[in-house]
């Protein structure tokens, strides 16, 4: 069982920091820390992602070929990372901070609003004010 | 040139995006006459897709040049071209329609409004069209992002809705990224033609199961289904109502359009049917929001908020119309998709166009808006009916095949929803005709309104509001009158083959 988990780890870490974000998103009552949460979570699925391309004993898939695009050896491809989820990642990473800045600015909002970023604090001014 | 339009839909929106600032720089009333020309760009482009796909057939445009399994493809069927023709449509009648109700509710804020809405389109078509289940994903993200920052900018409760929104929205959008890393670590691709060649083999493998799993839950956020809809009315109703006219028709039908693309040609029918039962769950969640959206809706004083619910409900009718997987029912799910973004816009457009003019979405000061603004209510009654099942509007033939398609699957009780949502309708929208167009005028109102007695003067909607609304209106009927036409022509042959 151990094994089968210590094998395994890179999967294991990202499921429990995707639950570590998913519960602040959804358990914690201040924004700031839904937030941090959410990013947690996205982290979390940038990490799995990363973790599928990686090979034991592999490197950067850069071929140094003799001349111009020309390669003599045979390319091994277990030699070799596989670049095409961390490259995904890099689209991911450029959504997640997109999202984070929304976020915060949506939160700028919401603070010069009701001066608060306690959500339970939050809908009692809402309730108190009658909307 | 046919074959470049596949990218000029993409690419024109997305650029011209980025010149709005820079032209709203110097003069900002430029702004809308500029979106409004850049917009008829996708519409033609679809058009002619649509017109490519129904003579030559199905096609793809590589961009860049790259071959399918790793570059980017844009494949482009009957299902996929329909559905862009709807979202250009509509998405150019709401720029037309947003002119004065952005200069009145955003003032300040046009130029960051139109550059927004631009990219929201973008995103929107680029889901609609992409072939790449990860190109998907970006555009999926480009679409909600400007969602969120455009509902953040609405009344009172906007920001709080927007927030919830982000949160909830990233949660739907990161399982279906998640989805795509299990489908890529079972198969090493991401193009979705690619994806259904490959995935036959490995139906039984549990990391498809997991990835169907995500795929699902993902798709049911992002498109606003019962019980993951809680975002869906306070993001859609606190929005300004330009933006709520264009996100509520179309983001919930995109969804809806993701999740047939996703479980009847990335996974086969066959594997959705028989290997797992998604379908079962689905039918019966979509009966609770059936039932729920319409309950809720009834509760409302507030139209806009009504209509949302609706909304909600609306979105149970689609997945009901997939949930049977059956001929019948899938082209009613496909046909209700553009009716109902057709009736949801004009709704919207009409609960813009009166809260312009009378600055109320109270249904009970409605009164004698049917004097006040005729063409409106017009409008607004067709859509009503449409909205009830009365043929010929169009609502009432989606609505024929999706019971149809129940009853053929043998379920009765997904049937009798459907019918007793168009008894909840019947309730909800006459509620608000005779309001408008039967109950007396209260005294009060007619004295501080300072009008002679009795006599209401006509204050209807401005040029740029009324069109739209008209147009949008005549479609109703027409697309009804048309359905057959369309169905034959079109959507029999977006629906999978092996059914």
């Amino acid at each position: 069982m151990l094994d089968y988990i210590i094998s395994k780890y890179n999967f294991w870490i990202y499921v429990v920091l995707m639950m570590i974000g998913l519960y602040a998103m959804i358990g914690k009552k201040n924004l700031i820390k839904k937030l941090i949460g959410m990013n947690i979570f996205q982290s979390a699925m940038i990490l799995f992602y990363v973790s599928i391309g990686v090979k034991a004993g592999a490197t950067v898939p850069i071929l140094s070929g003799h001349g111009h695009g020309h390669v003599h050896e045979v390319i091994e491809v277990a030699k070799y990372l596989n670049p095409l989820p961390h490259v995904l990642m890099l689209t991911a990473i450029v959504v997640s901070i997109a999202t984070t800045g929304v976020a915060l600015a949506t939160l700028i909002l919401i603070y010069r609003r009701y001066n608060t970023l306690e959500e339970d604090e939050i809908l009692k001014i809402r309730k108190d004010t009658g909307v | 040139m046919a074959e470049q339009f596949a990218a000029l839909i993409i690419v024109v929106p997305l650029i011209s995006s980025l010149l709005v600032p820079v032209i709203g720089w110097g003069q900002k009333k430029l702004c809308y006459p500029w979106v409004v020309a850049v917009l008829v760009v996708p519409l033609i482009c679809s058009l002619g897709i649509l017109n490519t796909v129904l003579t030559t057939g199905k096609f793809s445009y590589r961009l860049g040049g790259w071959a399918p399994p790793w570059g980017i493809e844009y494949a482009i069927d009957h299902l996929n071209a329909f559905v862009l023709v709807i979202v250009s449509f509509i998405s150019l009648m709401v720029a037309i329609h947003s002119k004065k109700s952005v200069e009145k509710e955003l003032s300040e804020k046009t130029v960051p409004f139109y550059t927004l809405f631009l990219l929201l389109v973008t995103g929107l078509l680029g889901i609609v069209i992409t072939g790449d289940a990860f190109n998907l994903f970006v555009f999926l993200e480009i679409a909600s992002l400007s969602c969120y920052a455009l509902i953040a900018i609405g009344e009172e409760g906007a920001p709080i809705a927007a927030f919830n929104y982000i949160i909830i929205g990233t949660i739907g959008a990161c399982f279906y990224l998640l989805g795509v890393g299990y489908l890529y670590i079972a198969t090493g691709s991401l193009n979705m033609a690619d994806l259904a060649n490959i995935l036959p083999d490995l139906y039984h493998s549990k990391v498809i199961l997991v990835a169907f799993a995500f795929f699902t839950v993902g798709i049911a956020i992002k498109g606003g289904l019962f019980p993951l809809h809680t975002w869906l009315p306070d993001a859609y109703c606190t929005a300004p109502s330009a933006v709520s006219s264009l996100i509520a028709p179309l983001m919930t039908k995109v969804a809806a359009y993701v999740m047939i693309r996703l479980m009847f040609t990335v996974f086969q029918p066959h594997f959705s049917v028989e290997i797992v039962p998604v379908f079962a769950i689905l039918g019966w969640l979509s009966v609770f929001a059936i039932f729920w959206g319409g309950i809720k809706a009834l509760a409302q004083t507030d139209i806009k908020r009504m209509l949302v619910y609706v909304l909600v409900a609306e979105v149970g009718y689609i997945v009901i119309g997939v949930s049977v997987a059956n001929r019948v029912g899938l082209t009613g799910a496909i046909l209700h998709i553009m009716n109902d973004a057709v009736m949801m816009t004009c709704l919207f457009l009409v609960v813009g166009a009166i809260l312009y003019k009378t600055g109320t979405r109270e249904i009970h000061q409605f009164r004698h808006l049917n004097k006040k603004m005729p063409f409106t209510m017009a409008a607004f009654t067709i859509t009503a009916l449409s909205m009830c099942g009365i043929p010929p509007a169009c609502g009432f033939f989606s609505k024929w095949y999706l019971i149809q398609g129940t009853i053929e699957a043998g379920q009765w009780v997904w049937a009798a929803a459907l019918l007793c949502s168009s008894l909840i309708n019947a309730v909800l929208f006459f509620r608000v005709i005779e309001c408008a167009y039967l109950k007396p005028m209260e005294p009060a109102y007619a004295h501080n309104a300072g009008e002679t007695h009795g006599e209401i003067l006509r204050d209807e909607a401005p040029f740029t509001m009324l069109v739209p609304i008209v147009i949008m209106a005549a479609g109703v009927i027409f697309l009804g009158i048309f359905s057959g036409k369309i169905i034959s022509s079109v959507i029999q042959f977006a629906v999978p083959a092996s059914f």
